[in-house]
């Protein structure tokens, strides 16, 4: 049984089960609902190799999200440019953006980077509120194009749409597993566990923790171009600093630092947010406790929660086994 | 010819001054031993060699280059390495991947970090037996080992080794003091910051005194070894 449930397994089975969704599933409420979940779990991968790898929680995440969005908003509603070069412009856009902010942000740490950060978000809502004549203002864009067509495939369909981001989202995971196992992810990892360690081992932590600064806002703004796409139409609460704490809360709840976590958080709170929709604002009483209660007893989300439980259980295992063979013997 | 000269060398931390006029001198291949109590200035004297605090006056000259007030990262690329005290790992690593992160300055010579990783297997087998195994799972000897087989990743030209034997039974710590005499065998050049100053005497070449970050004796082991305050102070005989 075990066998059978090994990662690569659940993997395919997660994998085959995202593609035959939308054939034993007719709510196309709910394909909508998982398209975004697709789309808020980049977004809290950006930010989860930030703060989960490095060690450096920016508060200014939402933000971003909002550049990638509103930049490929403008480029194809105001500056006239197609979709897919607006849709690759985007998350560039956001990561020079990115660059210049996180060259300040990282003169800071600890608390005062999320304070910094926390102010830079505010301040990137507030651009795109009050700069009516280039953003619309509260206004909001309207008329963002769909994806064009791709040779014979075309992206009309909520199905269509689904399975495109179903494509992106796991070429992001493939990514973000490329990264984290290679050795810029483990200097990402030193760089948590010690700057003055990682120092003393030669890596430029300036360097490393600005590239990762870099990335998270390129994710962070791809999800945010994938959105505008999608919804195709944006307004500045898009930026607002709740998304950023949603999005806090999905990586939290997932697992901070971990893999899978960005999945199980995102995914776990949508699914809940929607059946839960009936108590209305009074669900943030349910949910508060429970974060609470999470980090308290497991600082590392749910998936650290499992790795911790399956490690210790492996142990034990491998403890065990030959304290028999002496007995026997 | 002086791998290491540090002259009139004082380091602050913020308005508190850590250490005062330091001069110290390494030959090539030499083991030099900094001598003196917690809080004397060893451990300032490293991190300012290592880049990690700049110092407030004073020159550090390494091998002809004046590296004070450098970047870290600088630092090592040039071939000084410090391997901390109260050996510093990556706990959730494996000790493989410990060892990796000390070739980071050599990341893009494969061959060379082959050759290093074959080096530091063969001077602590025990690294090879766990390498798949957690940093944060090894006993004490065994991180310090790893400690100093990291560092050795980086082909140091001069290793900075702060205080390796603490905490460590008395048995591992003559083990730990054989494999530094090896190091420094092959050609290693190596600053020693110690309590310990019999073991690190009977292996250094030379020694300085510290007390209250001031230099207040310095000579070679045999004349440290026979000086009467030295004794009184560091040797307890």
């Amino acid at each position: 049984m075990m066998k059978l449930l090994n990662k690569r397994n659940i993997i395919l089975i997660l994998i085959l089960l995202a593609v035959v969704f939308p054939f034993i599933n007719q709510n196309q409420y709910y394909l909508h609902i998982l398209t975004l979940a697709f789309i808020w779990t980049i977004a809290v991968y950006g930010l989860n190799l930030l703060a989960g790898f490095t060690g450096y929680l920016s508060l200014a995440h939402g933000g971003f999200f909002a550049i990638g969005a509103y930049g490929l908003g403008l480029l194809t509603v105001k500056g006239g440019l197609g979709f897919w070069l607006s849709f690759l412009l985007a998350p560039l856009i956001t990561m020079a953006i990115g660059l210049v902010i996180g060259l300040f942000a990282l003169r800071t740490k600890e608390h005062f980077f999320a304070i910094y950060t926390l102010c830079v978000g505010y301040i990137i809502y507030l651009v795109i509120d009050k700069w009516e004549s280039l953003t619309e203002g509260v206004r909001g864009l309207i008329g963002i194009p769909a994806p064009e067509p791709i040779g014979p495939i075309t992206f009309t369909t909520p199905i269509a749409q689904y399975y495109l981001t179903l494509v992106i989202f796991l070429l992001v995971v493939l990514i973000i597993y490329r990264i984290v196992h290679s050795l810029t992810g483990r200097t990402f990892i030193a760089i948590r566990n010690s700057e003055e360690l990682a120092l003393s081992l030669g890596i430029s932590t300036k360097k490393n923790k600005l590239l990762s600064f870099v990335l998270s806002t390129f994710f962070a703004g791809l999800a945010g171009a994938m959105y505008a796409g999608f919804i195709r139409f944006i307004g500045p609460e898009i930026a607002y600093t709740t998304i950023t704490f949603d999005l806090l809360t999905y990586m939290i709840v997932g697992g901070i630092g971990t893999l899978a976590g960005p999945i199980v958080g995102t995914f776990l709170i949508l699914i809940l947010s929607q059946n839960l929709q009936f108590l209305q604002d009074y669900r943030m009483l349910i949910f508060g406790p429970l974060l609470t209660l999470l980090i308290i007893f497991s600082p590392r989300g749910i998936v650290g929660f499992i790795l911790l439980h399956y490690s210790n259980w492996k142990t034990k295992k491998r403890m065990t086994i030959p304290k028999d063979q002496v007995k026997e013997g | 010819m002086p791998v290491l000269s540090i002259m009139g060398l004082t380091a602050k931390y913020g308005k508190y001054t850590s250490i005062k006029e330091v001069n110290i001198e390494v030959i090539k291949g030499e083991i030099v031993v900094l001598l003196g109590a917690n809080g004397a200035g060893k451990s300032t004297t490293f991190k300012t060699i290592s880049g990690l605090l700049k110092p407030a006056a004073g020159e550090i000259i390494f091998n002809d280059e004046q590296i004070g007030g450098k970047q870290p990262d600088k630092i090592v690329e040039l071939g000084i390495v410090q391997c901390a005290e109260d050996r510093k790992l990556f706990p959730q690593m494996s000790v493989q991947q410990n060892l990796m992160m000390g070739a980071y300055v050599h990341r893009r010579n494969k061959g060379q970090i082959k050759q290093s990783l074959k080096e530091v297997n063969e001077l602590f087998p025990i690294l090879y037996d766990k390498r798949e195994d957690a940093a944060g799972s090894l006993s004490g000897g065994q991180q310090q080992m790893l400690a100093i087989g990291r560092a050795l990743m980086a082909k140091p030209k001069l290793m900075l080794l702060d205080e390796p034997s603490i905490g460590l039974a008395p048995l591992i710590v003559e083990q730990m003091f054989k494999s530094i005499e090896h190091i420094n065998r092959e050609g290693t050049t190596i600053l020693l910051a110690e309590q310990n100053a019999n073991a690190a005497l009977s292996i250094a070449d030379k020694g300085y005194v510290y007390e209250n970050g001031k230099i207040v004796v310095h000579g070679s082991s045999a004349e440290l070894f026979s000086n009467e305050e030295v004794r009184k102070a560091y040797i307890g005989a």
